[in-house]
């Protein structure tokens, strides 16, 4: 009922037009990002860190996220885990079972770039955005759950971004450098990825 | 029963083969390639030995032409375990399936065809058990190479 009586005021504050659509963006909006429901599902020793995350200590519920165990319920995927190529197409399969408008978190070093497999490794894959978009990369090796409530965080606030009727850009697939054939993830500034640290979207890019 | 004890009672039994043990580990009976089945039926039914429980088996590779394939079994009757080695051609790797004798060797074999290419007649349904079924190779042969491999840098 509080956010229904928020609601005249915020659009009285709008000057000339404009205000339906406004106000429709926030409600929707914020009912988006208030209810992210995210797939129950994890592929190696970051879902431990993601159970934890959802479990009491922590509480992923106060951010209005439940678990779901169908795709066909979910709005965010957190990919926890290494992914490897057996298991990229199902994974793919997921993804594309969700329902519009969906996130993808990708958590932890191992969906970034391989992680510790990255070096020596023949079956895993090397970044699941080389697969599906990804939204919010959390890195860490596991990425504590502090960090993952941050990566949350920042999926809201991009959410609450978000225009009715506009598609967002959506951050595309990985960008692969031709010269090495490598992908890319390393922050173009210092070269380093710090452990728990989040990387937005506009923040990958090609190192050259 | 001791490895040698092993050795010579397959001796008794398979006069016209030689059973010897491994000299890179004491603990192995080599078994000769031909006779494969035949030896773990008798070891599985025989009194004295009673193997009737198949631990695992595995596989070494020992390149340029070499593939060891190891056994390794317990008498749940007897309490004693052994191992047994088998020493294959690395270029044409086959060996006559074990699944028949204990269901447990089924996944063994797929594992290891899957992982090391060593082929086993016999098998019921010998197919990928870790890889993709569309999986080019066999990763865990030393000289196995992909694309998708990045060789770390010293
Ligand atoms: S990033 Fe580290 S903790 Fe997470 S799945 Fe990979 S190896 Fe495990």
């Amino acid at each position: 009922m509080d956010l229904i009586k928020k609601i005249p005021a915020y659009i009285e504050r709008i000057p000339n037009g404009g205000i339906l659509m406004t106000g429709l963006d926030w409600v929707l909006n914020n009912a988006k990002a208030s209810s992210m429901w995210y797939m129950l599902f994890g592929l190696a020793c970051c879902a431990i860190e993601l159970m934890a995350t959802g479990a009491s200590r922590y509480d992923f519920d106060r951010l209005g996220m439940i678990f779901r165990a169908t795709p066909r319920q979910t709005d965010l995927m957190i990919v926890a885990g290494t992914l490897t190529l057996k298991m990229a197409p199902r994974v793919k399969l997921l993804y594309e079972q969700m329902p519009d408008p969906k996130y993808v978190i990708a958590m932890g070093g191992c969906t970034m770039h391989g992680g510790p497999f990255y070096h020596d490794s023949y079956s895993v894959l090397k970044g699941v955005d080389k697969i599906i978009p990804v939204d919010i990369h959390v890195a860490g090796c596991p990425p504590r759950p502090e960090a993952l409530l941050n990566g949350c965080i920042a999926l809201q606030d991009l959410i609450k971004g978000e225009k009715v009727g506009r598609q967002r850009d959506r951050p595309g697939l990985r960008h692969i450098d031709p010269s090495t054939n490598l992908p890319l993830l390393v922050r173009p500034d210092t070269g380093l990825i710090r452990p728990n640290q989040i990387l937005m979207p506009d923040q990958l890019r090609v190192l050259s | 029963m001791t490895p040698g004890e092993f050795a010579a009672h397959l001796g008794e039994q398979y006069s016209e083969h030689k059973f010897s043990l491994d000299e890179l580990n004491e603990e192995c009976v080599l078994l000769p390639l031909e006779i494969v089945p035949q030896c773990f039926e008798f070891l599985r039914d025989d009194d004295a030995t009673q193997m009737d429980y198949f631990d695992f088996s595995t596989c070494v590779d020992r390149p340029p032409d070499r593939l060891d394939l190891v056994y390794s079994m317990y008498s749940t009757v007897h309490k004693h375990r052994a191992q047994f080695k088998v020493i294959l051609d690395r270029h044409n790797a086959a060996v006559p399936s074990v699944s028949h004798l204990w269901e447990n060797a089924n996944w063994n074999e797929r594992e290891i065809y899957d992982l090391y290419g060593v082929f086993f007649p016999g098998h019921k349904d010998l197919r990928r058990l870790m890889m993709p079924d569309d999986w080019e190779g066999h990763p865990l042969r030393k000289d196995y190479a992909h694309p998708n491999l990045v060789v770390r840098p010293d």
